[in-house]
């Protein structure tokens, strides 16, 4: 896929969160990592990538497609894809079962069956059969976030949007998820990942595009922004972050 | 407990030297028992159309239109501050007269709903605002319309938080039906009235009455109990 943005604008009050934000992948991504310090705007754009937030102006084109600016058009949009949120967000008063089987039966019209198969299907392929019927309090964090991307696979979407999906994770528990996420993507599934895990989206990331104070300071192929960053604040990042990793 | 509540109430009313004369309860028992029917039909009529009009208030209040949330809180405020005295008296002898509905159990039921339903739609607003952003967002991604939304994410989970107030606000809906007596309204209350003046005694009438009451107001709150039960989860 080929992702592209030219000169978005989202503002929260008096904030300007995505402050002309221009970018353009290569045409062969498929799995774009959004970088950069916190409060840099990339939870931000990774919601606007996926339609979940609609831009004051500015454009966002996938695959030569220009995505809508109006909120029934980014409803349908949305539908065709995929999110995880750090802090997993499922329906507390859902079982993990019926978290994924919900929206395939309120939003993608399968009967029932059919959508307590693939919820079946998938929660199995993520290690969760044998707590399908708990809750979400009844599931430890990574086994959540599990369930959560469970749900965002379910539909089988164009583009799967994880944002920051360990932060609230212990050490093993991240692994768990990364696991589940670098399998993905090495099954062709289209992800965008906003994350603090550089050694993570080194492994998996084809195309970074690095955010700082709602701006792009650098959008390049991961090879080279791993190994000749061109922005200094990228340089600074980078070092930052691998002294203790 | 309900001995030693006994015992109190036995030992008080033996030191003020009452005389009881409970004759005139037993020879009007028919008129107490069709009195106490009435309040459980009018009761049981007003509490469905007071949740009708707390959940639509609550809209109102949540709506993207200006007039129709300025229209609902001003509603939810007149009725709230308002005793519910006066909006029996002006509701039924002026607003009702003057469109020509002669019915006071119609009326009744009418009015003592929009009042309940006023607390109600504060009750239901509070609920409903308490399901986290995060919540409404994941229901978002995930492709749900805002009926959707409403339906399958927030209501749910407001339903379980609205229920200890709601119990609380359909019990006092009982016992307010009482009040229904002043547009000629023959409840239990009224008829306690009439068999008090008529058999010259003071306060037989009210202990059963009481009763009667409890009768109706513990069963409620147990079933609301359960029923929070069925739809405790951990969050």
């Amino acid at each position: 896929m080929k992702l592209e943005a030219r000169h978005v604008v989202k503002s929260f009050g008096a904030h300007a969160a995505l402050a002309g934000v221009t970018f353009a992948t290569a045409d062969t991504a498929h799995v774009v990592a959004l970088l950069g310090p916190s409060g840099g705007g990339k939870s931000t754009l990774l919601r606007v990538l996926g339609c979940l937030l609609v831009p004051e102006s500015g454009e966002v084109i996938m695959d030569g497609e220009t995505l809508p600016n109006d909120e029934a058009g980014a409803l349908a949009e949305r539908r065709k894809n995929g999110f995880v949120f750090q802090g997993y967000n499922l329906f507390p008063h859902l079982t993990a079962l019926e978290n994924v089987a919900l929206p395939l039966r309120a939003v993608h019209s399968m009967d029932d069956q059919a959508a307590d198969a693939r919820a079946r299907e998938l929660l199995d392929r993520l290690g969760l059969s044998a707590h399908e019927n708990k809750r979400p309090a009844q599931l430890s964090g990574g086994q959540q976030q599990r369930a959560a991307i469970a749900r965002a696979l379910a539909p089988k979407p164009r583009l799967l949007l994880l944002d920051e999906p360990t932060s609230a994770l212990d050490p093993v528990m991240t692994g768990e998820v990364l696991d589940v996420i670098r399998e993905l993507a090495e099954g062709g599934q289209n992800i965008v990942l906003a994350t603090h895990e550089i050694s993570f989206a080194r492994l998996v990331a084809d195309w970074v595009v690095f955010l700082a104070d709602g701006k792009v300071a650098e959008s390049s192929a991961a090879e080279v922004f791993f190994t000749r960053p061109k922005s200094a604040l990228a340089q600074q990042y980078l070092e930052g972050l691998s002294k203790y990793r | 407990m309900l001995a030693v509540v006994s015992g109190a109430l036995y030992a008080t009313f033996a030191t003020v030297q009452y005389r009881w004369n409970w004759t005139g309860v037993w020879q009007y028992r028919h008129q107490l028992m069709a009195g106490w029917l009435f309040t459980l039909c009018i009761s049981a009529g007003a509490m469905v159309f007071s949740i009708l009009v707390g959940f639509l208030l609550m809209t109102g209040r949540r709506s993207p239109w200006e007039p129709v949330r300025v229209l609902s809180g001003g509603l939810v405020e007149f009725l709230r501050g308002t005793p519910l005295l006066v909006q029996l008296l002006i509701g039924y002898y002026v607003i009702a007269n003057a469109l020509h509905i002669n019915e006071p159990f119609l009326v009744g039921t009418l009015l003592l709903g929009f009042f309940e339903g006023a607390y109600l739609a504060e009750i239901f607003r509070g609920s409903v605002e308490s399901i986290g952003a995060s919540q409404r967002e994941a229901a978002r991604a995930v492709g749900f319309s805002v009926y959707q939304t409403y339906r399958f994410v927030i209501i749910p989970q407001a339903f379980r938080r609205a229920l200890p107030g709601t119990t609380g606000q359909l019990v006092s809906l009982i016992k307010d039906s009482s009040l229904l007596s002043v547009i000629g309204i023959e409840e239990l209350v009224q008829r306690v009235k009439a068999m008090n003046s008529a058999s010259y005694t003071a306060l037989e009438g009210y202990l059963p009455l009481a009763l009667a009451y409890l009768a109706v107001t513990l069963p409620l709150s147990w079933w609301a109990r359960r029923l929070e039960r069925r739809f405790a989860y951990e969050t």
